[in-house]
């Protein structure tokens, strides 16, 4: 779907850019350039204001990047439950390091903090969707999913 | 022997949250019923009799809270409930939106009805995405049945911002801006959501309201810690036996907590500190774990009951690293609009990096109390407060373990 369509949804929506921004990522994985500046069009904003907002939350990105976001929690629960050697499992699967996106456009692989899954650490999310008590065994398989 | 004792999680594994019907078979939705059959004064004055404070880390009497707002004239008010947990090991506001969602529903209304709003929003965590229709199904269940009138629901959904549980946060957030707190006062209940009367309670907190409501103050208030009654959830994770969650009434002792209902430490390894309330909270030794988790006795060691997270870490553990890394947390997460936090947190988590890596002195532990004493009364909201807490609290407890990373 074009990005004017998903934001149009959320014209007259009281503070609905954010909502909007959660729509595009669903689309795009990102925020494009140009949805930034016809979203600040749309809730009457200043484009540095659009971006502004863009820019502050963390699941908001305004670069490309691979369709299928991988995340990884950070904090401390998942820490010291063996979290970085989940991180080493992903890294080598995918192929990339953290914070990079796979060449054919499919995967980000970011950090987190905690997604609120502490009863089964580590956990890491793909588009959202938790994995608990992930082991580096079980990587490629949950990667295959999506592949 | 303490016992679990569940009130807000009292319907957990007993009703398909999807299913109305089963929330109403357990009395559901009788206490709005009872609550619209009062007047809204003494409707208040009973919650304030029962001495519930909110659960979501300042513990502020919540019938006061809502007084404030019922006596603020406006032509609209809002209630909003703080879904947006996310202080690190904490999940217990997702196991009661996910397992009873309705009785959130039913304490929002309560609220709704006690102060005079028309509209409700819950500001769920981004990281919570699958929880959207979950909610929304039993909003519109509570609709078409009638039972919430004259009361909407919306759900708005955070991006990945820890500060944005900070309730004024929050308040821009939904209102569609950078999530950055707000000088205060005005406090919310007289100026909060554009503007207008608002009150933000946590969902443990309007969970609990219900159960008021249908049993009375004086039965709730005679629960647990008469200056904190009632009960918390608490969720356990890092090296304990039993990673999982309870309910528990706010006498119980944190010992109770890591050692009977946690299991204890496995592996035979012996115990080392343990951090309750998030990972702002402070980490606290062995002499100190006979103190209730009631709000008042964990202020008075200098530590949080904040959410209730417990974080419980072995001997074998560096715990100047897991400061380290929590420091860097902090750095993060700071929004940035205030100096003493954005310097502050960064300062930190230099210094705490420096000392990790063995490079620091004592000088630098100097500092570092230092800095953190200025930003636990110089930031402006409650993250850059509480930020310096699990790094001052190990340099009191712990200073050994920072003595051993010197040069």
């Amino acid at each position: 779907m074009d990005y004017k369509e998903i934001i149009a949804r959320y014209d007259g929506k009281v503070g609905g850019i954010i909502e909007a921004y959660h729509a595009l990522l669903r689309e795009f994985s990102y925020l494009p350039e140009e949805a930034i500046a016809e979203a600040a069009r749309v809730f009457k904003l200043s484009t540095a204001e659009a971006y502004g907002i863009a820019t502050f939350y963390s699941m908001f990105s305004v670069e490309a990047r691979g369709k299928n976001v991988v995340r990884i929690c950070e904090s401390a629960p998942c820490h010291v439950a063996g979290a970085a050697d989940v991180v080493a499992a992903l890294e080598r699967e995918l192929g990339i390091k953290m914070g990079e996106s796979t060449a054919d456009g499919k995967f980000a692989l970011e950090f987190t903090e905690c997604v609120g899954q502490c009863q089964a650490t580590p956990v890491i999310t793909i588009n959202g969707k938790p994995y608990l008590d992930v082991s580096p065994a079980q990587i490629p398989a949950i990667i295959a999913e999506y592949k | 022997m303490a016992e679990e004792m569940r009130i807000v999680l009292r319907n957990y594994g007993k009703i398909d949250p999807l299913k109305i019907d089963d929330y109403l078979a357990q009395g559901g939705y009788k206490s709005l019923e009872k609550a619209r059959a009062m007047n809204t004064a003494d409707l208040i004055a009973e919650v304030k009799k029962s001495n519930l404070r909110g659960r979501g880390g300042a513990g502020f009497n919540c019938g006061m809270k809502w007084s404030f707002a019922a006596g603020a004239q406006a032509e609209q008010k809002y209630v909003i409930c703080n879904a947006d947990e996310g202080e690190p090991g904490t999940y217990k506001d997702r196991l009661i939106m996910e397992n009873d969602p309705h009785t959130l529903i039913e304490g929002m209304a309560i609220c709704a009805y006690a102060i005079g709003a028309t509209q409700g929003y819950i500001y769920l965590r981004g990281e919570y995405p699958f929880l959207v229709s979950t909610l929304n199904t039993a909003i519109n269940q509570a609709k078409e049945k009638g039972l919430v009138k004259d009361f909407d629901i919306e759900v708005r959904s955070g991006a990945g911002a820890y500060v944005c549980g900070e309730e004024t946060a929050l308040i821009e957030s939904i209102e569609g801006k950078r999530g950055e707190p707000r000088f205060k006062p005005p406090y919310p209940p007289s100026e909060g959501l554009w503007s207008k009367p608002t009150i933000v309670n946590n969902v443990e907190t309007f969970a609990n309201i219900p159960v008021i409501i249908e049993k009375g103050a004086d039965w709730y208030a005679g629960i647990g810690n008469p200056a904190y009654p009632g009960t918390k959830v608490f969720t356990l994770t890092g090296d304990i036996n039993n990673r999982t969650f309870f309910e528990v009434p706010t006498s119980t002792t944190i010992r109770e907590i890591v050692f009977q209902f946690g299991g204890g430490i496995p592996g035979g390894k012996k115990f080392k500190a343990v951090q309750i309330g998030g990972t702002s909270g402070a980490f606290i030794p062995e002499a100190l774990l006979d103190t209730p988790v009631a709000f008042d006795s964990m202020s008075a060691i200098g530590a949080t009951l904040g959410s209730g997270a417990t974080f419980v870490i072995d001997e074998s553990r560096d715990i100047v690293d897991v400061a380290t890394r929590i420091a860097g947390f902090f750095e993060h997460e700071s929004c940035g609009k205030c100096a003493p936090c954005r310097e502050g947190t960064a300062r930190t988590a230099e210094l705490m990096e420096k000392i990790n890596e063995g490079r620091g002195s004592n000088k630098d532990v100097a500092l570092l109390e230092k800095l953190g004493t200025v930003m636990s009364y110089s930031c402006l909201c409650g993250l850059g407060q509480a930020a310096p807490a699990p790094v001052l609290t190990t340099i009191k407890h712990f200073k050994a373990d920072y003595e051993a990373k010197f040069v």
